[in-house]
């Protein structure tokens, strides 16, 4: 799975040729914008080493292609080894960045601020997707659901479509007498994670196992991978699963229920639930982690998503890699480099204000001395 | 003339730089092979203590390490199993088939198309067991489950997938066929022809010359294949991983949905976002199958050998 940066480079400027001269475009509004020590856009070299989250793999191979494409002379390699993989790498120096699906926990962040010349830390909530409950049902496209009707189908406690907690909620559908499958992931994910931290904070007497990124209950049915899971959500009439919205396809989607209405997936009502979610508290100033909002009952906030950080220093020990860092994160929170994300990966992207306040943390970034 | 020179030494074995080099190379490879898996069992073991001295809360599941594999030794322990009960009985068939039965040319081609099938890799098996077998077999699960039910292997719900055991187990037979009936074919076609002509002389029906002249002769040969297979079954990955609903308790269950998962899947499904002490337990898992292995080849090792001196083999 580890591609080499030149390889992939190779492949990704024959495919994403588009998104590069989109994003060539972009370049020179930007480049004005951010550099601070006068230094052109195009001067950059050396090397900009990521690590860690492989739920933005799609997403990062996009702003890589765009990335290379305004700065040719960075040699750029991201390593998707996995959340807690990329955090260790970072705070051991061997990478410049990680990309973590968890904000660092207390632990971390002491190290992570050792590491850092001035001891000060960015974590931006750059990658933002919501994820879809979705099922195979014959003649229903879609369902509203309560949480606890949720929790009582992947404990296994609903077990059939027409049971009376899901018709309640949906007096136009024909449910069928079809048994549930209800599909969870088999790997450790961060959409496990995420799905199950929902279910817990929301559906409490239901659902009492801590969040995991590892399926915590015994039993129900495993699939390997997003793939896997909608793979046999496809195949098997009457099953369910979760999983990144954009890979919903043809299957019926799930509203769900925040305050008194239902809300479906979408790219606005995730960028807006991850607006409105307090954050993390006692942080750095340029530390926006925040602790989603699975409780909201804002009106069009979406709570089930995975929310993948990027987290580096404010302040390197060398000017190379803290001008690669600035301009690399300048990019990602950029329109385009969110766009370029959004066309590749199917997230959402991020909201201005969520842009404004990953601003200042990217104007910060500096050299040490 | 002659008495004058001193006597001929015993001639010197003319050491050649060639036979030095070979025998060093031979001796060397030895040496080699014995010093990677040593190199492998001291990787494992080191990389196992931290999980093997760890709190039973730290690792993963929260209830020691004992916990978290004994489901997938069960795992591992029952689809290999019932690979090898599909597969071995299957393969002798095949094997007795091309080697006494089959016309000469179809004979051939037979054997080809077989070795052909252990050089499928295994992720296409998975994808094959997954888009093909496991659709298909969902009526025989229903059918199992409401027929023989009261058969605690047989015990329902029935998998509305069939991504079971079962079709698990019919995956890994598939593809430790070529094994057991390729070694089956060998021995098979060794036994020896006097025996047989002896037996086909005294008015023996092809069937019986088998039973008396082929099979005893050739058993030790089919244990060995068998075991070999059984390896293979017991460390097989990508095809498990693909197939099999893991997850679920050490149950003996082979149509539901909650399956133990194996320990060469469950690695391959967990590692990549393991960190810390979940990677120690992965690889303290890894070295309980290499452990595992080893027993079964040891096993097969000594019943070949009890059975060498009555097959005539030797």
């Amino acid at each position: 799975m580890k591609l080499s940066s030149t390889t992939r480079a190779t492949t990704l400027s024959v495919a994403l040729a588009a998104t590069l001269a989109l994003t060539a475009c972009g370049a020179s509004n930007e480049s004005d914008a951010g550099t601070s020590g006068g230094d052109s856009a195009a001067e950059l070299s050396g090397d900009l080493i990521g690590a860690g989250a492989s739920s933005q793999q799609a997403a990062m191979e996009a702003w890589q292609a765009g990335f290379e494409g305004e700065y040719p002379d960075v040699t750029f390699s991201y390593d998707p080894a996995g959340s807690g993989a990329g955090r260790e790498q970072f705070i051991a120096g061997r990478s410049d960045f990680a990309g973590s699906d968890a904000a660092l926990d207390e632990e971390e962040l002491a190290s992570a601020q050792e590491r850092c010349a001035g001891g000060e830390i960015f974590e931006l909530p750059n990658y933002i997707s919501p994820i879809a409950v979705v099922f195979n049902l014959e003649g229903v496209d879609e369902l509203n659901l309560q949480p606890a009707t949720i929790a009582g189908i992947f404990t296994g406690a609903i077990t059939n479509w027409n049971d009376p907690a899901i018709a309640a909620d949906n007096p136009d559908a024909t449910l069928p007498d079809q048994p549930i499958t209800a599909v969870h992931r088999a790997d450790d994910s961060g959409t496990t994670d995420n799905f199950t931290d929902y279910l817990f904070q929301t559906a409490g007497d239901v659902w009492t196992s801590e969040p995991d990124g590892e399926w915590p209950l015994p039993g129900g049915e495993a699939a390997n991978q997003t793939s896997g899971v909608i793979g046999v959500v496809e195949s098997t009439v009457g099953a369910i699963t979760y999983a990144d919205a954009s890979r919903a396809g043809d299957l019926g989607v799930v509203s769900v229920a925040v305050g008194d209405d239902f809300v479906a997936p979408s790219a606005e009502a995730a960028a807006a639930v991850v607006e409105n979610s307090p954050a993390v508290e006692g942080r750095g100033e340029y530390d926006f982690a925040i602790e989603v909002n699975r409780q909201t009952e804002g009106s069009g906030e979406y709570p089930i998503v995975l929310v993948s950080y990027h987290v580096g220093c404010i302040e390197y020990d060398d000017q190379e890699t803290a001008d690669n860092v600035k301009a690399f994160m300048e990019y990602v929170i950029s329109e385009d480099g969110q766009q370029a994300a959004a066309d590749n990966a199917g997230n959402a992207p991020i909201s201005d204000s969520l842009r404004e306040q990953a601003q200042t943390a990217v104007d910060a970034i500096t050299a040490a001395g | 003339m002659t008495t004058t020179s001193a006597p001929p030494s015993p001639p010197q074995p003319k050491r050649r730089v060639g036979d030095r080099v070979f025998a060093g190379t031979a001796k060397g490879s030895g040496i080699l092979i014995l010093l990677i898996l040593a190199g492998v069992a001291a990787f494992l073991v080191s990389e196992a203590i931290p999980a093997i001295t760890a709190p039973a809360e730290d690792i993963p599941g929260g209830e020691g390490l004992a916990h978290y594999v004994w489901p997938l030794i069960v795992g591992t322990l029952l689809g290999a199993v019932l690979a090898l009960l599909i597969a071995t009985p299957l393969a002798v068939a095949i094997a007795l088939y091309v080697t006494y039965y089959a016309p000469r040319r179809l004979a051939a081609a037979m054997g080809y198309v077989i070795d052909l099938l252990a050089a499928i890799p295994s992720v296409v098996y998975g994808f094959w067991g997954l888009a093909v077998l496991a659709p298909t077999l969902v009526p025989f699960h229903e059918w199992a489950a409401d027929n023989l039910g009261f058969i605690p292997l047989f015990e329902g719900p029935a998998s509305s997938t069939g991504r079971t055991m079962l079709t698990v187990g019919i995956v890994l037979a598939v593809m430790i066929l070529p094994i057991i009936s390729a070694i089956s074919r060998e021995v098979f076609g060794q036994a020896p022809a006097l025996h047989r002509e002896a037996a086909l002389a005294l008015g023996a029906t092809r069937w019986e010359m088998i039973k008396m002249a082929v099979l005893p002769y050739g058993k030790s040969g089919v244990i060995g294949g068998a075991m070999l297979g059984l390896g293979r079954a017991l460390g097989e990955t990508m095809a498990v991983a693909i197939v099999l609903s893991g997850g679920g308790a050490a149950a003996l269950t082979l149509i539901t949905s909650t399956n133990p998962s194996t320990i060469a899947s469950n690695i391959a499904l967990r590692f990549p976002e393991a960190t810390g002490l979940g990677v120690n337990t992965l690889i303290a898992s890894g070295l309980v199958l290499f452990v595992i292995t080893l027993a079964v080849n040891m096993l097969a090792r000594w019943v070949v050998n009890r059975r060498a001196d009555f097959s005539g083999a030797n």
